[in-house]
């Protein structure tokens, strides 16, 4: 899903894939008829994710959230 | 006073407050136009009509006791139907919550705003669990807008725009976590305060992103903003992201005029995908009050992006067991959306919680050199209900999570925004007020000097 991913169809079977194995995981039941549209919101994610993933940032950056004891 | 159904409520105040009306004839002229107007607007999801005129006749007794009567004494008031109201099921706008029990208690800020004189009439329509710009509901039908009942009226607090706008109430409460407060308020023109993050108690509200939501009213002018702002301030340890201020008044500070104040409108991304319309409200702000500086908030897009990312993911965090147990009975588009938020790995999601300090950092150093930052509130007018896409930048993107595009990049960072309304034709659009954190009282100031100047108003729709 990222740079490194190919980008034609496959991206499809990877994200159907991602989707499968994460639903699994979790625990989630998904309807089959449910699944485009979860796949079009997973790939909005995924390329905004992409967009903050790509911005340098220093090592001591903190979280916006700061717990205080 | 005649007929009460645009009066403003500082305008019904002083009436009740003086002996020129009762808070029971206002509050039952609301009723009654709520019933006529609220078939075409389907903004309410309950109305309180015991519960108001056993309020309104208290007031009045009170008055004629000599006792104090509060600075919204008879207002009629609704809140989003998020807020928990004592006797009714909070639903959040699902099919799943109205199974809960029907409240105990009322919210923090509805106590504050009877305490204050005014009187709840009801709850309001909105998006499901306020992940929505629209106003649409699967479960109880889109709430209209007043100015075109055919188009949105803007989500998620899409009720409270509509009822506001459309004259069935003069004030009313929602929340805004990515725009919710700012969108409706900019389809159905009509002001809207999102304070800054903190400011408002959220206790006994229904949750959606903890890490940016926020409460504010919605009104007809500035004055009721600020009259209802002041009424609901004050630290509450109820709620774990109150700030434990003092109650800063706005109101003495509203006739202050902008003399002194450092404008400038933001450029870059939020010129970028603006329809026309857009441009022109933001063009018509920044003429009426001499503003010709332009800023950039500095990777305005990518904080838009991980507002998104944070925004699906803490949802989907919420609703997780429900997802797994009653997803069918979500609305499909909110549902699918929540399924895609629980499947994004946290180490993105940190990525954007690191990213939002940076992003606060760049942002406060600029109001070191401006007070106030102008920006659109929408990319456009209100587009039809259940239009699916409109072109953005001359790409065809989907409606339901764009809208929100200028709202995003301000509320990720918690700055206090209001937003006014630009009576275009045929449709109003909004303009947002942007301050310095805490600096409520600057939007407002703002925003009473161009209603003042005629600049912006909230235009009285077609609606019998």
């Amino acid at each position: 899903m990222f740079a490194s991913l190919p980008m034609s169809d496959d991206i499809e079977d990877i994200t159907d894939a991602w989707i499968k194995s994460s639903a699994s995981m979790l625990g989630l039941s998904i309807d089959a008829a449910w699944l485009p549209s979860i796949r079009a919101n997973v790939e909005v994610t995924f390329r905004l994710a992409k967009l903050v993933d790509e911005f340098p940032l220093p090592d001591e950056a903190e979280p916006a959230p700061v717990f205080g004891a | 006073m005649a007929g009460f159904d645009f009066a403003k409520g500082h305008e019904i105040a002083a009436a009740v407050a003086g002996g020129a009306v009762s808070a029971r004839t206002v509050v039952e002229d609301a009723l009654s136009t709520i019933r006529s107007r609220d078939q075409a607007l389907n903004a309410f999801t309950d109305v309180t009509a015991d519960r108001a005129l056993a309020k309104a006749d208290a007031i009045d007794s009170d008055r004629a006791a000599g006792k104090p009567v509060g600075p919204l004494a008879g207002v009629p008031f609704a809140v989003k139907n998020l807020f928990d109201v004592q006797g009714l099921r909070t639903r959040a706008g699902s099919k799943i919550n109205r199974e809960r029990p029907p409240s105990q208690h009322d919210s923090p800020l509805i106590q504050k705003m009877e305490a204050a004189g005014a009187v709840l009439v009801g709850a309001l329509n909105m998006g499901e669990y306020a992940y929505d710009f629209t106003g649409e509901n699967v479960h109880d039908g889109a709430s209209r807008n007043p100015h075109d009942v055919t188009r949105m009226s803007g989500g998620s607090s899409g009720g409270s725009g509509s009822a506001v706008g459309g004259g069935l109430v003069p004030l009313a409460l929602g929340s805004d976590t990515n725009g919710s407060i700012r969108v409706p308020s900019s389809f159905c023109g009509i002001f809207g305060l999102k304070p800054t993050y903190g400011r408002l108690s959220r206790a006994r509200s229904f949750p959606f992103v903890v890490s940016f939501d926020h409460l504010g009213p919605f009104a007809r002018c500035t004055r009721d903003l600020a009259l209802s702002y002041d009424a609901m301030q004050g630290f509450d340890p109820e709620d774990a992201g109150s700030a434990n201020r003092a109650a800063e008044p706005s109101l003495p500070q509203l006739a202050r005029g902008i003399d002194g104040l450092r404008i400038a409108v933001a450029g870059g991304y939020f010129r970028k995908g603006a329809f026309p319309e857009a441009l022109q409200a933001t063009l018509h702000v920044c003429k009426a009050l001499g503003v010709s500086r332009e800023i950039e908030l500095p990777e305005a897009e990518r904080a838009r992006a991980a507002g998104y990312v944070i925004t699906t993911t803490e949802g989907a965090t919420l609703h997780l067991d429900r997802l797994r147990l009653r997803a069918q009975d979500f609305d499909p588009a909110t549902r699918d959306r929540l399924i895609a938020g629980a499947m994004i790995p946290a180490s993105l999601v940190m990525k954007a919680q690191k990213f939002r300090r940076w992003y606060r950092e760049q942002v406060l150093t600029l109001f070191n050199d401006v007070d106030v930052i102008l920006a659109p509130a929408t990319p456009c007018t209100a587009p039809a209900i259940g239009q699916q896409t409109f072109r953005l930048d001359g790409v065809e993107m989907p409606v339901r999570p764009n809208i929100g595009i200028y709202t995003q990049p301000i509320s990720f960072i918690g700055l206090p925004v209001v937003a006014v309304p630009v009576p275009l034709k045929p449709m109003p659009i909004g303009v947002q007020v942007i301050a310095a954190p805490w600096r409520e009282d600057i939007a407002l100031r703002v925003a009473q000097h161009l209603e003042d100047m005629g600049a912006v108003v909230a235009p009285r729709p077609p609606l019998s």
